[in-house]
């Protein structure tokens, strides 16, 4: 055994060690790339639908998908962004990465204090949206949206009928609130509240938002209020304060508008 | 073939490596909130023991001595990366909920436990075996405790619904507890009981016994 403890053998075991290692695990890594890639394409588009209320167990989801156009908008003008702005900033459409962008600062702009009400920091200067075009006209719209809860920050998408006000769908693909509570932001029956709801007060202000407790139906308000989550007063809180946000002026307030001059 | 067996099955109810020896608690808090994702940590946690100890036998011999738990944890480790790129490609709903755990099976103290007590003195075969009746042990700690958490937690078996709850129109009120982690405290520490009070040659040993006061001054 001794010899295994000389400085040649264990320089040599662990170098050769490390050599096989390391073609396994990259062997691994780029042999299965493809279907992750396909996997996460697959859960994003999925996503997308299922707030939009595409999803159809008959058609395959790429199928449905085709009838889906994404566009890149710049948020702060309200605009579709051009072509010339998108390669100015480096940026490639069909690889756009928001959640990575609202990290880069040559991407994003950093939310003031007072404006943030969304918890987020930082924003995105190019937010992909997505389009369901009957026709020439708009259909539905759909827009990313995320935002702070009690303990995580919540990804998802609001999907807006062509009077962009209509709520058609709502939904979060990615949070890690308290489950049971704040969880419950998943469970169908709550997120088909959100249907039919409106967004704009006649001041167009975005008031969507949930209140405590039940909604009444015969208050005039109600269509702008959403049941809250029972126990979960800080997710509620959150889930309000991202649908304010995005639904507002420094979110997609201005392009929702520009849309509804063009309509 | 009775050593096969004992070296395959013991680790199950006799030597379970978390109800007796109490490791891997970790993730057994972290994923046991439903069935489905107990089971892919299950399977995972077992190929990577029964796979580690079984590469780390075939070289136990050349393994020097002085860097013998860095050789391990890279054999682990690569074997941890491979199984999180397949479940990545292959399960990928349940990769995203067991994120960060998978590759966590790194730290994972069966793994390696087994890796040091079992693969570095065994030939392959029975390092193998090892490996896979210790991931068996784990396997039904994580059912187990995925039982009672899901059930109760979700009112789901498997994310089949069981007791209809509340928010959808039922009679059962879930309970909230259960769906986080400390609750797999207090099952597994149930579990732990009910085995022990059944094998009882598992109770340890008091360390020290409580005995009447015996001095007068102080039981007034």
């Amino acid at each position: 055994m001794s010899s295994n403890d000389s400085i040649k053998k264990t320089v040599v075991v662990a170098l050769s060690l490390c050599l096989v290692c390391s073609v396994f695990v990259a062997a691994a890594a780029v042999g299965l790339k493809p279907i992750q890639k396909a996997n996460k394409d697959l859960d994003r588009k999925q996503n997308i639908l299922s707030a939009a209320d595409m999803l159809d167990p008959s058609k395959s989801v790429d199928e449905i998908f085709e009838s889906i156009e994404m566009r890149l908008v710049n948020v702060s003008t309200g605009q579709f962004a051009t072509e010339e702005e998108l390669s100015e900033a480096g940026i490639n459409p069909a690889t756009y990465e928001q959640n990575v962008a609202a990290k880069d600062p040559a991407l994003s702009i950093a939310l003031a204090a007072e404006d943030d009400i969304a918890s987020i920091k930082r924003r995105a200067k190019y937010s992909a949206i997505y389009i369901v075009k009957s026709g020439d006209s708009i259909e539905r719209i759909i827009l990313p949206v995320k935002g702070y809860g009690l303990w995580s920050t919540m990804y998802g998408f609001m999907a807006l009928k062509n009077d962009f006000n209509t709520v058609i769908g709502f939904g979060f693909y990615d949070q890690g609130e308290t489950p049971g509570l704040g969880g419950e932001v998943d469970n169908p029956n709550w997120k088909a509240l959100w249907k039919g709801k409106t967004v704009y007060n006649e001041s167009g202000e975005a008031v969507l938002g949930l209140i405590k407790g039940s909604v009444d139906s015969s208050d005039p308000q109600a269509t702008h209020k959403i049941d809250g989550l029972s126990g979960a007063t800080l997710t509620s809180n959150g889930v309000t304060n991202l649908v304010h946000y995005w639904l507002g002026e420094q979110g997609f307030g201005p392009f929702l508008s520009n849309l509804k001059g063009e309509g | 073939m009775s050593e096969v067996r004992k070296v395959l099955f013991a680790p199950i109810m006799n030597n379970n490596p978390i109800a007796l020896q109490i490791l891997g608690i970790c993730s057994a808090l972290a994923v046991t909130s439903s069935m489905s994702v107990s089971l892919v940590m299950a399977i995972a946690l077992t190929m990577v023991t029964a796979f580690s100890n079984f590469f780390i036998a075939i070289i136990r011999n050349h393994i020097p001595s002085s860097i013998r738990i860095i050789v391990q944890m890279i054999v682990i480790a690569s074997l941890v990366i491979v199984v999180d790129q397949v479940l990545k490609a292959f399960a990928f709903e349940i990769s995203k909920q067991l994120s960060v755990f998978v590759g966590l099976i790194i730290t994972n103290c069966i793994v390696m436990g087994r890796a040091e007590a079992y693969a570095m003195k065994n030939p392959p075969g029975m390092s193998f075996i090892d490996g896979i009746g210790n991931g068996l042990g784990y396997s039904v700690m994580l059912l187990i405790v995925g039982f009672f958490r899901e059930l109760f937690g979700a009112g789901k078996l498997f994310g089949v619904e069981i007791f209809q709850t509340v928010q959808n129109g039922g009679w059962y009120q879930p309970n909230g507890l259960m769906l986080l982690p400390p609750s797999a405290f207090f099952v597994i520490g149930l579990v732990i009981w009910a085995l022990r009070a059944w094998k009882t040659d598992q109770v340890e040993a008091p360390e020290f016994k409580i005995a009447a006061n015996s001095r007068v001054q102080e039981a007034h």
